[in-house]
């Protein structure tokens, strides 16, 4: 009896322990973004006199003017980042599921080499080759193009290696040896057939890939120096200049601005981006 | 099968030689192909599909050559030139090939910024990886259901996804000085008497950057231990129980030791992830105050795009960052084989030299 009644209060303070530090995890974690868009409604006098507050106020429209009267045009950035990232989430899926295609299907002799080379450059980020990479493009009158930060998504190493560890246990040999019976070509086989069986993990990859690109600083930071050609990332760090230094309503709204649309993918999508990160990390 | 086939079309030479290797071949594949059973994979007799495996890697190979190995061949090469200024395209090789690679190693800087990236990682990943196993136990506990885990994985994940150049110039503002939301705080709680300027304090400020690293990772990293968790078999789980194990032995005796693959994957993807951090502390403070937050990507990125474009420079301190990370993932690459895989290829390797020596004795 008295080890039921034992169990039963370290049980009690166990929840206790466990609401208590996911609840406080919950709120550092929404804090800093709560406190951003509170703040995007409030003056910057009203931001000076007290910087946390939890009432919206209602200068929206003039942080608005503020933060558009300085040379930011968010959406200019928002279209440039999009047209990047759209174009370059479509190569990475695509080319990757018929690398992985290539790598499943089919048994060629350099199949092995080939899959080690992909094992080896997954983990080898564009950072460290970007010296090399910047100065090749300037070369080849390549910066301030979209299509360097577009064709490399065709070439994306993790994406082939999830991609075919999905595809190995779900992609049935005999529909594809019923298909060439039928006489389909190999290339009609992978769009028509191979493709629509792997839109779930396809769509996972794509939701990774897009937020990837999205977010991406550095290599459009060094090839895209035209004002025009300015990603959201990139406007973002100018928040931090010189000529935001006081304007602080204007700066919370530049930044509720740049989160706006991950943040609206992300509550759209949040059960797909949970499992596909779990998937990543069962046999990564 | 296709492979002996792609091998021996249009060989010539010694014809029996030949047919004896290959009968030892079809003996190793037939071998092969009753271990891994991928009979299904056998094309249709007599059509050999195997270059369509190269055809579909086409587009793979060429970009890779492209726009990746060239590239860091490219990078390589200009560590060892005088490739200085921008839009440079004149540039030789130097007298003395080690002389960026011999000025960068004894440069203040970049030994600064080496450690403070070890340490910034470290600062982040040791909270990082204690409180994901911590929820990791919570939420996949037997004895003890926590409700609402959905939505607790979901807002702590969320830092993970949202523009981490965003977040460096949240906290910046949310930390600023005189007025700023933290110091608002710290002075109407009375923890302060007066507000504190965290930007000149090059401690805080590095202790600020692995906060927001933190924050932006342990959800990632608590998604992928749970789904490594409810990867081990519940058999084991049930034993456990039955032989009646509390909820702290079965952690420590059972979800750690099968869980330590997807450690070392997390610790290793997190080291290399830490070694490249360059949006976080480069729009923070721009690696100040005096360098305290400078990572070595950051390092890399104003040695080459600021100041007298020193792209020789910044070449060699990429490539000693190169082989560190390539250092790295060679150790992820062998922790993360497929230890039955290897050990069916061993066999299959075996067994293909049995089947030689056999073929040799005819």
């Amino acid at each position: 009896m008295a080890a039921v009644a034992n169990k039963k209060a370290s049980s009690v303070v166990f929840k206790v322990t466990a609401y208590t530090f996911c609840i406080l995890l919950t709120v550092i974690s929404l804090l800093p973004f709560v406190i951003m868009i509170i703040n995007a409604t409030r003056s910057t006098t009203q931001i000076q006199q007290h910087a946390i507050s939890f009432v919206p106020s209602t200068f929206l429209k003039s942080n608005f003017e503020v933060l558009t009267g300085k040379s930011f045009d968010p959406f200019k950035g928002f279209l440039n980042s999009l047209i990047i990232s759209t174009f370059s989430t479509i190569c990475t899926v695509y080319f990757s599921t018929m690398t992985a295609y290539a790598l499943t299907a089919y048994s060629w002799k350099l199949k092995k080499p080939f899959f080690t080379l992909i094992m080896c450059i997954l983990m080898i980020p564009a950072q460290v080759t970007s010296i090399g990479f910047y100065q090749f493009m300037y070369k080849i009158g390549m910066t301030n193009n979209f299509l360097a930060l577009i064709l490399p998504a065709i070439a994306s190493p993790t994406t082939v290696f999830f991609m075919r560890q999905y595809m190995i246990p779900s992609l049935p040999m005999e529909i594809l040896q019923s298909a060439r019976i039928d006489g389909a070509g190999e290339f009609r086989i992978f769009n028509q057939i191979v493709l629509p069986m792997m839109k779930p993990a396809m769509a996972t990859q794509a939701i990774f890939a897009f937020v990837t690109s999205w977010n991406s600083l550095f290599l459009p930071q060094i090839l895209l120096i035209d004002n025009e050609k300015h990603t959201l990332p990139i406007m973002v760090s100018q928040l931090n200049g010189d000529i935001y230094r006081t304007e602080f309503g204007a700066i919370y709204l530049g930044l509720l601005l740049t989160v706006l649309p991950v943040l609206v993918i992300y509550f759209l999508l949040s059960k797909h981006i949970i499992a596909g990160v779990a998937l990543g990390g069962v046999k990564g | 099968m296709s492979k002996g086939s792609v091998r021996l079309a249009g060989s010539g030479g010694d014809v029996a030689k030949r047919q004896r290797v290959r009968d030892g071949r079809s003996e190793y594949l037939s071998l092969v192909s009753k271990g891994v059973c991928d009979k299904l994979k056998k094309p249709l007799k007599g059509i050999s599909y195997a270059k369509w495996g190269y055809i579909f890697s086409i587009p793979f190979m060429l970009i890779f050559l492209i726009f990746s190995l060239y590239p860091t061949i490219y990078t390589a090469v200009l560590g060892f030139t005088d490739c200085v200024g921008l839009n440079n395209s004149e540039w030789h090789f130097l007298d003395d090939p080690l002389a960026n690679f011999d000025s960068v190693i004894h440069n203040k800087s970049f030994t600064t910024s080496l450690r403070n990236t070890v340490v910034i990682w470290m600062m982040n990943f040791i909270p990082q990886i204690t409180i994901a196993l911590l929820l990791t136990a919570w939420f996949t506990s037997h004895h003890n259901e926590i409700k609402g885990k959905g939505f607790f994985k979901v807002v702590f994940y969320m830092p993970n996804i949202i523009t981490a150049a965003s977040v460096a110039i949240l906290f910046n503002a949310l930390f600023s000085y005189p007025v700023g939301p933290v110091n608002d705080l710290l002075v109407s709680w009375g923890i302060r008497d007066e507000s504190y300027n965290f930007f000149v304090d090059g401690f805080a400020s590095k202790c600020i950057v692995a906060f927001i690293q933190f924050l932006t990772w342990y959800g990632n990293t608590m998604i992928v231990l749970i789904s490594g968790v409810l990867g081990i078999s519940p058999d084991i789980y049930e034993a456990a129980e039955i032989d009646g194990a509390n909820g702290i032995q079965t952690f420590f005796k059972i979800t750690i030791p099968n869980l330590k693959t997807v450690l070392l994957y997390t610790l290793i993807t997190s080291l290399v992830g830490g070694l490249n951090m360059y949006d976080i502390p480069k729009l923070f403070l721009n690696g100040g105050p005096d360098n305290a937050t400078l990572t070595t990507s950051v390092f890399i990125y104003n040695q080459a795009f600021s100041g007298s474009y020193l792209f020789n420079r910044a070449a060699a301190a990429s490539m000693i960052m190169f082989v560190i990370i390539a250092l790295c993932s060679a150790v992820l690459f062998y922790v993360m084989r497929d230890k039955d895989e290897a050990k069916l290829q061993k066999e299959a390797r075996q067994a293909k030299r049995d089947a030689k020596r056999k073929g040799g004795m005819w």
